[in-house]
């Protein structure tokens, strides 16, 4: 074969270089798209509530996932300090993922439960009240704004077009969930509940 | 997995590999010389001319060396589909067996003090010491470093226990978690603003720090029907329910006046997590000690 052939051929480079970078993709990614264990929630996964919802976009918001993950990693070391490690199917109703790939503040997959809603809130208040030598900026406005409750049903709206099983009650409740809530209350609300069904660590 | 998708995994995967070592044949064939010339390949871009010589040998063996590797990895680990490799590893396994090896090591060394008595381990130094790490890790966020607490988060190191201090008071704590609720005006949600204000005179002169003792007196009926019910007739509290003590100037959320008033008004929700699950009953036995060994 000549190289000449492909660099004189512009059609038959595009078509071999889409070849072979779609390798990968082809192999790791699409058969994802239909695997049972990709696809269907664990046992006793429930939809984000309307607040719980409200909670992650603020989570989002506020850039929570660029320094804390939310994916435990099947190593003892992992397991011993945050809890069972995380499966696939507990992903199912997360639009999107909140992974994360740094971990400047320690994981949160299974902080649910771990810490009193007390604590959550003075630690979002002021993290170093509670952890002196924390280096997690303070986020007084959460005490102060109200959640925006005019989106939350069209947002649960657009999930339940992707496959998330929300019933259209809680579809019209949503606004009445929120309204007048304070954002704390909603993220609270949100870190409560990760990883809470699987919670047992052994 | 699907057998559609396991082959269509293994024949890319295949495809590619041998599609690689191919094309680094093939090119290697079309060249007409297999050592380093001056020879160009024709091509000239406004007088710069590009060489046509064959990869380096050691480069080209390396190249194939990657093939051969891949071939031999998905022999050996799972990537081809359904098939699980010869050595059977899974993330799952390399796991459990990473935690076998550590149960095995660590497990002993926690398991000599699970039946020991939580009184006598805290005369334990060895027993002590493993503790101290376990607080560190899992209750000083809360209780704080020294274990004094802070605000709404009780003082481990004195004698004052909202839900007791016995060693069985401290397991079952640690085991099944608390839980803290103090209603809004305690039971009496009709509490007007006037007694209010009395009964929070009536709680301050417990400790003899009344701002008013007309209105700590006439608080006293107050108490009597809205607080005593959990906090005792004396105000001693009631360590069944996890109430406060109110006469020993020992505050789980501030002394004065306007705090007292809103932990009345507003009443108080608070949550000691449960660790089962989360640590073991060896490590916890453990941690009961020390927690007991602080105030004892």
């Amino acid at each position: 074969m000549k190289h000449e052939i492909v660099e004189k051929n512009l059609g038959l480079m595009i078509v071999l270089i889409i070849l072979t970078i779609s390798g990968g993709f082809l192999v790791e990614v699409v058969p994802l798209f239909f695997l049972k264990e990709t696809n269907e929630p664990i046992e006793g996964l429930e939809p984000y509530s309307a607040l719980e919802l409200e909670g992650r976009d603020i989570y989002i918001r506020e850039g929570c996932h660029v320094c804390h993950t939310q994916q435990i990693r099947p190593f003892r070391a992992e397991t011993e300090r945050y809890g069972h490690y995380s499966v696939a199917g507990e992903f199912v109703y997360d639009r999107p993922f909140l992974w994360g790939s740094k971990r400047t503040g320690p994981d949160l997959a299974r902080v649910g439960g771990r810490y009193s809603d007390a604590w959550q809130r003075q630690h979002l208040y002021n993290p170093r009240s509670v952890v002196p030598e924390s280096n997690m900026p303070a986020f007084p406005w959460l005490f102060e704004d109200r959640v925006d409750h005019t989106k939350t049903a069209d947002k649960m709206e657009t999930l339940q077009t992707l496959g998330v099983p929300y019933t259209d009650e809680q579809i019209a409740n949503a606004e009445s969930q929120v309204e007048g809530k304070f954002e704390i209350e909603a993220l609270v609300a949100y870190l409560q509940q990760l990883g809470t069904v699987i919670s047992d660590k052994r | 997995m699907s057998t559609f998708w396991s082959l269509w995994i293994s024949v890319i995967v295949l495809g590619t590999i041998f599609g690689c070592a191919w094309l680094l044949l093939a090119v290697r064939k079309g060249q007409t010389t297999d050592t380093e010339t001056d020879r160009t390949t024709g091509h000239s871009f406004d007088g710069i001319e590009e060489l046509d010589n064959p990869l380096p040998k050691w480069w080209f063996y390396l190249f194939l060396a990657t093939c051969v590797f891949s071939l031999g990895y998905l022999v050996l680990y799972p990537g081809l589909g359904n098939f699980q490799g010869i050595l059977g590893w899974t993330s799952t396994n390399q796991w459990e067996a990473e935690v076998a090896e550590a149960e095995e090591k660590y497990g002993e060394i926690y398991a000599q003090f699970g039946n020991t008595p939580v009184v006598e381990l805290a005369n334990n130094d060895d027993a002590l010491k493993i503790g101290q790490r376990l607080y560190a890790n899992n209750c000083q966020v809360c209780h704080g470093s020294a274990a004094r607490g802070q605000v709404g988060f009780p003082n481990l190191t004195d004698d004052d226990w909202l839900y007791g201090g016995t060693p069985e008071a401290i397991l079952e704590t640690l085991h099944n978690g608390r839980m803290g609720a103090m209603p809004a005006k305690g039971v009496m949600p009709n509490m007007t603003g006037e007694q209010v204000d009395q009964v929070v005179n009536y709680v301050l002169s417990f400790s003899g720090r009344e701002k008013d003792a007309e209105a700590a007196k006439a608080g006293e009926a107050v108490f009597a029907q809205g607080c005593a019910a959990c906090h005792g007739a004396d105000g001693k509290g009631n360590q069944a329910v996890g109430a406060p003590n109110l006469t020993d100037n020992i505050w789980l959320y501030g002394s004065t006046y306007e705090w007292i008033k809103e932990t009345v008004v507003y009443g108080r929700q608070n949550q000691m997590p449960a660790q089962s699950g989360r640590l073991t009953e060896d490590q916890i036995q453990i941690l009961a000690a020390y927690v007991y060994s602080l105030s004892n």
